[in-house]
């Protein structure tokens, strides 16, 4: 069996990392010992290690029938192991941060390798983040549990008081605040803070038995005052109950191409499943994508411009760093209608020889980090929204979506609108029952035939799925026209 | 010192919850290994292995309640979590049907159902590598369109569930599962397509050899390559089971207690009421032997049983734990369901439509224009109207016979309707999951294209 681990001496330690102080010293370890794990982890062999610490605190509270429910708190902690050697990943995590528990982890994850790789350990010297995405005052997770009651409490009543019809109303504030530690095996020692906090309210309307549901949401990594200032529990509860109030009209849906108009915002959702998955750098290094070997290809109309941006303050898909430690980054994904790039993590932008665009996530310490996204938008274009709709003889516009998903091998995706509207002869009409819109991602874009000047990021309550592991992210779109899209209604 | 993860010790802490103040409390601990490769174009492509526990604390004072989770069993952290459940529990509102089943109430034994499996947690792991490899060898020899895979492998699991309360219940179990799949993907030279097949089962002699999963994955492929849009159009819908299983999916959280109570669901208000056609009868049963869904008792301890949802059409019985129950006048049916932290939710066991007396080959037969589904992207389920849109994908039926491949259309219709159109019934149910289905024709839904 070939190499022995190269060490170099402990590096020094710069300690304004708030989060790389509080593992080491919370559970008393040294960079060190770090190092020894890392060795060995990569002791039979493989190419790059990397320990990802996290403790995490989550709390929730519900408001439901006009009483407090219930206050949920939940302290989640572990470490996970990865080794890589080629193409292959080891993996093994402990939920007890020690340092025999992370050995018996990273030998666990060490089998991956026969023999082989450059097995090196540079050992780890703690950096500062150059980001600074999240500087909150008051995290939502400080803040005592009245004060969030209050926020309940205001939902509740404006959503009550929207209209008589509207019966059932759930609220909650979820929130959480992560302390991440990443150490590899290149010498990064990395950490982050990471706080997240999400307000959601459902509502149902009873119209003598026609019953129709609203929700709406927002939050982000933010502070308690975002509740205050930006979107608030009133603004939440007006839009919520507004949503199940205009469903007790809704009309059925027409079935079959339409031109489509998707407001700014949330609608967004139609990139992250057209576009989004199919760009992630796993899919396009194994080839499996309907956007394999499309880079310079034109995939979108030329007034599409794509990107996926994790640098952006506040938001809820953003991170400082990302889960391998690698600062996240503003990516051009589709520039002008041509394919640009993917995003990409550590294993796969090493395989691809392609840049590392920090989208390398994981959902916890129990999971190996994938290419995903962050906040994944469209730029804004030239037209109004006034101009778009007006421009629209039949159509459909639609303002508001619960979920969407893709096969990105296909490249067949589908999401589902709750909130949309006929255009009749450039005017916004009746309301019709949500439908599942559905395309096929490299040629979906290239009908775009309008963008707005209205570009918006969602209001922060987006969940991706993909292998199992659930990421937050953010969606945003200005308003766009589609010249033709598949309408899942039912009326022919 | 460190709290141990055990019955005694799970009850011991119910009893210091009440020590310290609640009215009642209740402790589940959680502890699972679990073990996955991933195999791509014959070689190791992902392996994990680790083992976790985690427990969860809810104490309920005079109606309130809170709850916390943590994994540090060691005692200092675990009563710091119990301290703080109390001080959460003080903050929230009371509520009336918020208190512990009654004592009755609870299992009193604890069935073993044969849920663990000796030879699942023999194999070791180079045997379970080549049993994933064996599935993809075997999808990539079936045909040379196979170009690719894209995912596929083994993931194996062992859990224990330990659940105690203040009012003297005790119990535990431990499960196995096993679970196999490949995705191979196909090109036709211009457009790619994937497909899977899989097995899941709690026995490792239950399970489809890796050969039969990758075979059928590399089949199921290589049939969807060409496919193409039909025109806008209504026509009958012949769901497969790994479809049709969506829809009991769908019935199950219309019949929850959870969304009953909350007004949110179309089923509200409708026991008693014809919501299917009479052929279909909806059994909820996690008594059964080995299965998947199957448990010895509910998350909140109280004895699981088989339940009639629908019979021969007709909405029979809700699916509830203790407050849903409450909520609604009703008693609990043994279906509690909880994760570590949060009050119960609910929760199925092994939930299907009883098969039919027809072949899946006669039910096609008898289709003269028709979709037979084999896809389903989206989310469009609307549980609280009924309304129902997908993208859909599967094979066109012409005359009783499967033809060409369809891809890029959606079906539309309503849950309501669609319940009350099943016209026929496959003989062909097989508990390859915990919610599943034979195959089921739906006399109409609107295709968009």
């Amino acid at each position: 069996m070939t190499g022995g681990v190269e060490r170099f001496p402990v590096g020094k330690i710069i300690m304004d990392n708030d989060a790389i102080k509080f593992f080491l010293s919370r559970f008393g370890l040294t960079t060190g010992q770090i190092d020894e794990l890392l060795a060995t982890a990569l002791a039979r062999g493989g190419d790059y290690a990397d320990l990802y610490f996290e403790y995490r605190v989550g709390n929730g509270v519900n408001i439901e029938e006009q009483i407090i429910k219930s206050a949920v708190k939940s302290v989640v902690q572990g470490v996970g192991v990865r080794v890589i050697i080629g193409d292959k990943t080891g993996y093994a995590y402990t939920d007890e941060i020690a340092y025999d528990t992370i050995r018996r982890a990273a030998e666990t994850a060490s089998h991956i390798a026969r023999s082989g790789g450059t097995n090196q350990v540079v050992g780890v010297n703690a950096t500062p983040n150059a980001q600074n995405l999240y500087p909150v005052e008051t995290p939502v997770s400080s803040v005592e549990l009245g004060r969030k009651i209050e926020l309940l409490r205001n939902a509740d009543k404006v959503a009550r008081a929207y209209d008589r019809r509207i019966r059932e109303v759930q609220s909650t504030v979820v929130d959480e605040m992560k302390y991440v530690m990443i150490a590899t095996s290149d010498g990064r020692l990395v950490g982050d803070t990471q706080p997240l906090a999400r307000f959601g309210i459902s509502c149902i309307a009873d119209d003598d038995g026609n019953l129709q549901v609203g929700r709406s949401g927002g939050g982000g990594r933010v502070g308690i005052d975002f509740f205050d200032e930006t979107l608030t529990p009133e603004y939440f509860g007006n839009d919520a109950a507004r949503q199940a109030i205009i469903q007790l009209e809704a009309v059925p849906t027409p079935a079959g191409k339409m031109e489509v108009v998707l407001g700014p915002g949330w609608p967004g959702i139609m990139l992250h499943e057209a576009v989004g998955h199919g760009l992630e750098s796993d899919f396009n290094r194994k080839q499996s994508s309907a956007f394999s070997g499309l880079i310079g290809q034109r995939v979108a109309s030329e007034l599409c411009t794509v990107v996926d941006d994790g640098t952006i303050p506040g938001r809820r898909g953003s991170l400082n760093i990302d889960d391998e430690g690698q600062p996240t980054s503003h990516t051009v994904l589709i520039e002008n209608g041509i394919l640009r790039g993917f995003m990409s993590d550590y294993l796969n932008s090493g395989l691809m020889k392609a840049e590392r665009t920090g989208n390398g996530r994981r959902q916890s310490y129990k999971h190996i980090p994938l290419p995903r996204m962050t906040n994944t938008f469209m730029l804004s274009g030239e037209s109004t929204s006034d101009e778009i709709i007006r421009s629209v003889k039949r159509g459909l516009y639609a303002v508001q979506f619960g979920g969407g998903q893709v096969d990105i091998t296909s490249g067949e995706f589908a999401f589902s609108a709750s909130e949309a509207y006929l255009i009749e002869d450039g005017k916004i009409t009746a309301p019709v029952k949500g439908a599942t819109l559905r395309g096929t991602g490299p040629e979906a874009l290239k009908k775009v035939t309008a963008v707005g000047n209205d570009l918006e990021l969602d209001s922060g309550v987006g969940m991706c799925g993909k292998e199992g592991q659930t990421v937050p992210v953010g969606v945003g779109i200005p308003t766009i026209k589609i010249s033709e899209m598949t309408v899942g209604g039912t009326q022919r | 010192m460190k709290f141990d993860p055990t019955k005694e010790a799970a009850m011991e802490l119910a009893q210091e919850a009440v020590k310290r103040g609640a009215s009642a409390a209740e402790v589940i601990i959680r502890k699972r290994t679990e073990f996955a490769v991933g195999v791509r174009l014959g070689e190791v492509e992902k392996l994990k292995q680790s083992t976790d526990q985690g427990l969860g604390l809810r104490v309920l004072s005079e109606g309130r309640q809170a709850s916390v989770s943590g994994s540090d069993f060691s005692r200092g952290a675990v009563l710091s979590l119990l301290d703080e459940a109390i001080t959460l529990a003080r903050a929230t509102s009371p509520d009336d049907s918020m208190y512990l089943p009654e004592p009755a109430d609870f299992a009193r034994t604890i069935p073993d159902l044969d849920l663990y499996d000796e030879a699942i947690e023999a194999l070791t792991t180079e045997e379970k590598i080549e049993m994933a490899l064996r599935a993809e060898r075997a999808a990539q020899g079936y045909s040379d369109s196979i170009i690719n895979f894209d995912g596929g492998g083994l993931d194996s699991s062992n859990g224990t569930i330990i659940l105690a309360n203040s009012l003297g219940f005790a119990g535990e179990y431990s499960a196995t599962s096993l679970s196999i799949a490949a995705v191979p993907v196909a090109t036709d030279g211009i457009r790619m397509q994937r497909d899977y097949w899989y097995d899941v089962r709690r026995k490792l002699r239950d399970m489809d050899s890796p050969e039969e999963i990758g075979v059928l994955a590399a089949k199921r492929t290589v049939r969807k390559l060409n496919g193409k849009p039909v025109p806008t159009q209504d026509v009958p819908v012949v769901l497969e089971p790994n479809m049709a299983r969506d829809i009991v999916g769908d019935i199950f959280r219309a019949v929850s207690g959870e969304s009953i109570f909350r007004k949110s669901s179309f089923l509200v208000g409708q026991l008693g009421e014809r919501i299917a056609s009479p052929n279909v009868t909806v059994i909820d049963d996690a008594t059964l032997k080995s299965e998947l869904g199957s448990r010895p008792f509910d998350d909140e301890g109280l004895p699981t049983r088989r339940t009639t949802v629908v019979r021969n059409g007709v909405l029979e019985n809700y699916l509830l734990n203790t407050y849903t129950g409450r909520k609604l006048g009703m008693k609990s049916t043994g279906n509690a369901g909880r994760g570590l932290v949060g009050a119960p939710t609910v929760e199925s066991g092994n939930l299907y439509i009883e098969p039919g007396p027809h072949s899946p080959e006669e039910i096609i037969k008898s289709v003269s224009k028709g979709f037979y589904i084999t896809e389903l992207i989206g989310f469009g389920v609307n549980i609280v109207t009924g309304d129902y849109s997908r993208s859909a994908a599967g094979i066109w039926i012409e005359n009783g016979e499967l033809t060409f491949p369809v891809q890029g259309v959606t079906i539309a219709g309503n849950l309501k309707d669609m319940l009350n159109s099943i016209e026929m019934i496959g003989n062909d149910l097989d508990f390859r999951g915990s919610v599943v289905s034979p195959t089921l024709l739906i006399g109409r839904m609107t295709i968009g294209a």
